[in-house]
């Protein structure tokens, strides 16, 4: 066991979490504004191919990155237009845009790479940086050098996330408008625009996410790459009470139990000396999810109004 | 000050607001009245720009002013009370004071500035609250409080008031005209919007009357009285009474014994409630809205989980305690809920699909063989309500929602009479209904109690509960404080007990 | 005119597919009208066209009713693809542990040595219970302890990947196996092909007994939710759950019961693929059957006549994907993806269609 707990597990657990931090981030600010955000799967999918596909022709991954934010967000207004202006389901939407996200990469990529479903490799120097590459004054811990840039902007959206839900206009409004749209409203709050940047940014945020899975952790897209990971983020921010530190914790926790998965395979055997399968690991943050939320450890009270269109004349 | 010209606003099939002209005078408490669905809200909210209108404009201090919502209205100097208020439950006081308005800059929310500056409006007009204290925990009355704060934080000039007084007690009432009077006297403008002609006129100086989504009169509060309102109101004499014989009460059918209800938040709604009914006779329950009604009637419908309930209940000798909603339909309990459109009905479901619910797993709504729906049984039972009690349009494939307000609850009434019902559960059985449909199911509730039927009657309407009831219960505050005679009791002895003041 | 309704708006929204996919397949340098012919035309050719079309409609009906029964009862099961992955299994197992014996795989006929008659029932049975259990779970919980069924059966789906990789890896695999599948079921486990009674259809397309299985399943959905006491109750709950417990109906137990039924029609989906095709489980098998189930119900107005058509349409893409990806340049057979993915959104957001089809006068001003 001892050779599992190391630092190794610690930076494998953070680089895990940061896709994980930006997606849950990016839907807490969608459904703190009361529309689901289930598209997060797609969203990050857009995110990565858009970023690796760009990084590849543009030789710069920070322009990779720019469009990532900008595909994630472009795709996110599609979503809110749908669910907002036309009062869509939003679940439905979300579902839709995810299967959408996993034929459009592969058909572009097609397209572009004549690959089947993933883009070309992304020489290392092109790829997002570690802290090391970008401040090399600093001191050779790995702490340091090992966490990638993107890991300390995910920290970074969580605390400014903090600081904007409980400390300015925007976040009052956000909160309101997903609790009581209609007070929101009679308030003089302009409800489909604090709902339309909500979900805007939710897309801003995931495509960064995105971006890390693609020019960050690996140096190329594959299909359907976010394999489940904008799910766990979502659990993550029901598990997190879609407050942003806790919803933190949570991409933390089930970043350590990926981790885990990984650094266990062949190591870890039973007292009868078999492995233990892999599989029972990869389970845990699901069945943790459902556990909590059946309530059994503490009650997850989403915003009042999620998941409802808002409906001024009825 | 605000000045409606022509304002028309159509929802679908129905013109709520035809034409409608208002002009208030700076300075005043100008009054509207009419019934429910008159189109007074509709007229109100349209000046708040919550919904806009097809045609007609808004006139602020002489000027046409575009108001497209609510933020317009704010930055005019509206403000407005809704009947539901506009609160955010768990923020705190002072963010829902801010909200929209926030003080500080963009990046930094300024509260402590907020708090100060709700204190200096609090002081002023005498609306003490604290501004740190979460919504959820305060009461109707304070919160109504909050929701003036909000107006008057902006600056409001002009105060919309949508039914305040629903939810208060007729000592809250007072200390609340009270509230109004002082803001006028500092110079606001105020529209309260009312179907209580004693409110009219106690507070306000002019009074528009609208009825069927017009304006139908317009006058001075000291040049009128309340039977000119009142006729105004409805477009004809009013029979206030119910004509009815005298009850001839028989055995006991129904007795409640030391019954309490918890709510889901764990809160006491009911609180050791004891009473009996018996056939031939209606049993009234007075009270202010909120004060457990609700809980006790569903209680006896059997719709609140058994383990939210203590107490007895036994209905013809039997302990029903905790038995379920359909074995209580089976032995003739009948209920006409109180929110139609939430418990009532299945609204997209046609009039056939709906006159069936509760029943729809027995004769007639089911063959022989217990399982498969008898379409023509169904029709049967539809064609028979209809006709009984003369649902409009009489198509019974026509969705639930198709039907206007009086006849979606004729509908319900004509379904649990069909039962047949030996104890009738029947809560607002009025609300949002036209007059015509009014005495009808007023006639119909009698008749019933004259084939000997039980019945228990729950009414926000004094009025209505008074002429009804053969004896009246008055609830406070989940207790019954005690039991009157409507014939021999004067409404404001009434009004003092359900304000848990004791006769 | 309500009729008219149900039809146009999903039409609509498949044409509005279809003009943006066409808009990407341009943009990547291919013509959209070739493709689309490639796409939609190779489904029409007799046997093979119409026999894989069939057959990979078969699948889709399941899920789509399955979907469109919790639908009708307010509820969105996104769990049909974990639902229809342990009911494969399942009926694989019951397929291995009860068959007459196999000479060379070990596998099949250990508790049992069971003749088809009674052997394929068993299995059937056992894929409908399976998957009315792993959808059953999250019903429970949605009815004991009010947690969301969308987030709960996206969980049980990676729960069910997760626990039937294991179970393949290493329990049921023939050792030695580089592909994730268990060893093959008993031959008296095999469902009959279609071809052995279709005059012109060769055995060797996989149009199976499963496929009339779902005409009935169609048949059988529409009279249990319209015709039958039990199926007023479901839709009474989705429509108005208040009301409904008014009415004497336990929302709790109808919740319960449409989420287990939504996963036993889920679990069909392996009568068709184990008993029906592959003669064993193979991991990771649905091409998103369970996902693309939700289009095909809402394509379909939740109603098993729409569910039907809905599902033949998107086989026909199904196949015809195999065609773009071969014979066009550019584009690849995900594109059936991408627009299965579009279709969906443009379901859910046909109120925008509302507008431009008042101005055309299609539909009345106004609204009821």
């Amino acid at each position: 066991m001892r050779q599992i707990l190391t630092f190794s597990l610690l930076f494998s657990t953070i680089r895990l979490s940061t896709p994980l931090v930006l997606a849950a981030i990016g839907g807490l600010y969608s459904e703190r504004s009361g529309v689901i955000n289930i598209a997060l799967e797609g969203l990050l999918l857009a995110g990565a191919f858009t970023a690796a596909s760009v990084t590849y022709y543009a030789h710069n991954p920070w322009v990779g990155l720019g469009s990532a934010i900008v595909a994630g967000a472009a795709v996110a207004a599609i979503i809110a237009v749908a669910c907002i202006r036309f009062k869509a389901d939003q679940v439905v939407t979300g579902t839709g845009m995810n299967i959408l996200f996993i034929g459009l990469p592969a058909v572009l990529s097609g397209a572009l790479f004549l690959s089947s479903g993933s883009t070309p490799q992304i020489p290392k120097e092109n790829l997002l940086p570690d802290l090391s590459r970008l401040l090399p004054f600093l001191p050779s811990w790995r702490i340091l050098t090992d966490v990638s840039i993107i890991s300390v902007l995910a920290l970074i959206a969580v605390l400014l996330t903090r600081y904007i839900l409980y400390r300015t206009p925007f976040g009052l409004r956000l909160r309101a408008v997903g609790e009581n749209p209609e007070a929101a409203d009679a308030a003089g709050v302009k409800v489909t625009r604090i709902r339309y940047l909500g979900v805007i940014l939710s897309g801003a945020l995931a495509g960064i996410g995105g971006a890390y899975l693609s020019i960050g952790q690996s140096s190329l897209f594959t299909r359907n790459m976010a394999a489940g990971r904008g799910f766990i983020a979502l659990a993550a921010l029901i598990f997190g009470k879609w407050r942003p530190v806790q919803t933190m914790l949570a991409c933390l926790l089930f970043g350590l139990a990926d981790a885990l998965t990984i650094q266990m395979q062949g190591v870890a055997k039973l007292p009868s000396g078999e492995d233990i399968p892999v599989q029972f690991i990869q389970m845990i943050p699901y069945v943790v999810t459902i556990i909590v939320l059946a309530g059994f450890i503490g009650q997850s009270r989403a915003p009042k109004a999620i998941g409802i269109p808002y409906e001024k004349e009825r | 000050m605000i000045e409606l010209r022509n304002i028309t606003k159509r929802f679908g099939a129905v013109l709520a607001n035809d034409r409608v002209s208002i002009k208030v005078t700076p300075g005043t408490i100008h009054a509207i009245v009419g019934e429910n669905g008159a189109g007074k809200s509709t007229a109100m909210r349209i000046a708040y720009g919550f919904y806009t209108a097809d045609s007609g404009e808004i006139l602020i201090n002489g000027e046409v002013r575009e108001i497209r919502t609510p933020h317009d209205a704010i930055a005019l100097g509206i403000g407005m009370v809704h009947q539901h208020f506009m609160l955010v439950e768990p923020m705190t006081v002072a963010e829902n004071i801010v909200l929209g308005a926030e003080p500080g800059t963009a990046v930094s929310l300024d509260l402590k500035k907020a708090a100060e500056e709700i204190r200096k409006v609090s002081d002023e007009f005498k609306l003490a609250v604290d501004p740190n204290a979460t919504i959820e925990t305060l009461s109707v009355g304070q919160q109504q409080r909050v929701e003036l704060l909000k107006a008057l934080y902006r600056h409001a000039q002009l105060l919309i008031l949508d039914e305040p007084t629903a939810v208060l007690t007729p000592q809250e009432v007072e200390e609340f005209f009270a509230i109004l009077r002082r803001m006028r006297e500092q110079g606001k403008t105020i529209v309260i919007i009312t179907h209580k002609l004693s409110e009219v006129l106690a507070i306000s100086d002019d009074v528009t009357v609208m009825r069927d989504g017009k304006v139908v009169g317009e006058v001075k509060t000291s040049e009128t009285n309340a039977a000119e309102l009142a006729r105004l109101m409805v477009g004809r004499e009013v029979l206030l009474r119910v004509e009815k014989p005298d009850a001839n009460p028989g055995a006991a059918v129904l007795k409640v014994k030391d019954l309490s209800i918890v709510g889901r938040d764990g809160s006491k709604r009911v609180d050791g409630v004891t009473f009996e009914i018996s056939t031939s006779e209606i049993v009234g329950i007075a009270g202010v809205e909120g004060n457990g009604q609700t809980e006790l009637i569903e209680a006896l419908a059997g719709l609140i989980p058994g383990s939210h309930v203590s107490g007895a209940i036994s209905f013809e000798g039997r302990d029903i305690t905790q038995t379920d909603a359909r074995r209580r339909k089976e032995l003739g309990i009948a209920h006409v809920p109180e929110d139609r459109h939430r418990r009532g009905l299945l609204l997209d479901f046609s009039l056939a699909e709906n006159t069936i619910l509760g029943v729809h797993y027995r004769k007639p709504a089911v063959s022989r063989d217990g399982i498969l729906l008898d379409q023509k049984g169904i029709q049967r039972r539809t064609e028979q309500v209809i006709r009984d009690f003369d649902v409009r349009p009489p198509n019974p494939m026509l969705p639930a929602r198709a039907l206007s307000g009086g006849n979606q609850q004729k509908l319900i009434i004509g379904r649990e009479f069909e039962l047949p019902p030996k104890l009738l559960l029947v809560s607002q059985p009025t609300r949002g209904v036209d007059i015509g449909a009014i005495e009808f199911i007023h006639r119909k509730i009698v008749a019933l109690r004259d084939a000997g039927c039980a019945v228990l009657l729950v009414s926000a309407e004094l009025e209505e509960v008074t002429a009804l009831s053969d004896r009246l219960l008055v609830i406070h505050n989940g207790q019954i404080v005690g039991e009157v005679d409507p014939k021999a009791t004067t409404n404001e002895e009434i009004g003092l007990m359900m304000t848990g003041g004791h006769k | 005119m309500k009729l008219l309704r149900e039809i146009l708006f999903p039409l609509i929204a498949v044409i509005a597919a279809f003009i943006v996919g066409g808009i990407v397949v341009w943009i990547i340098g291919d013509s959209p009208i070739q493709t689309y012919k490639l796409l939609i035309g190779s489904a029409f050719s007799w046997p093979d066209g119409i026999g894989y079309t069939l057959f990979n409609a078969t699948p889709l009906i399941f899920t789509g009713l399955a979907v469109a029964v919790a639908f009708r009862c307010g509820l969105l099961n996104i769990g049909a693809e974990g639902q229809l992955y342990v009911a494969a299994f399942a009926a694989a197992w019951v397929g291995m542990k009860f068959g007459a014996p196999d000479p060379g795989n070990t596998f099949v006929g250990q508790w049992a040595h069971l003749p088809a008659i009674v052997l394929l029932p068993m299995c059937c049975i056992a894929a409908v219970a399976a998957g009315a259990i792993w959808g059953g779970i999250p019903g429970v919980l949605k009815a004991r302890f009010g947690s969301h069924e969308v987030i709960n059966t996206i969980m049980l789906n990676f729960i069910a990947v997760a626990l039937l990789s294991y179970f393949t890896q290493y329990r049921y695999k023939i050792p030695g196996d580089p592909i994730m599948q268990t060893a093959p079921t008993s031959p008296s486990a095999n469902l009959i092909h279609l071809g052995r009674f279709i005059p012109g259809l060769p055995e060797r397309i996989p149009l199976n007994f499963a496929f009339l299985l779902a005409i009935l399943a169609c048949v059988l959905v529409y009279v249990f939710l319209w015709k039958t006491k039990w199926g007023y109750e479901m839709r009474a709950t989705g429509a108005n759950p208040s009301a409904a417990e008014y009415g004497g109906v336990s929302i709790r137990k109808q919740i319960i019961l449409a989420m287990a039924i939504s996963g036993g029609l889920a679990g069909m989906v392996g009568i068709n693929e184990v008993l029906g095709y592959r003669h064993r489980y193979y991991d990771g098998f649905s091409a998103n059957y369970g996902f693309v189930g939700i289009a095909v119900a809402l394509l379909g107005r939740n109603h098993p006549v729409g569910v039907f058509l809905a599902a033949i349409l998107f086989a026909i893409l199904l196949r015809g994907g195999i065609f773009v990806d071969a014979f066009t340049m550019h584009v690849s057979k995900d594109i059936v993806d991408m627009l299965q993915g579009i279709v969906i959104v443009f379901v859910a957001a046909e109120a925008m269609f509302r507008g431009p089809l008042k101005q055309f006068g299609l539909l009345k001003k106004a609204k009821v």
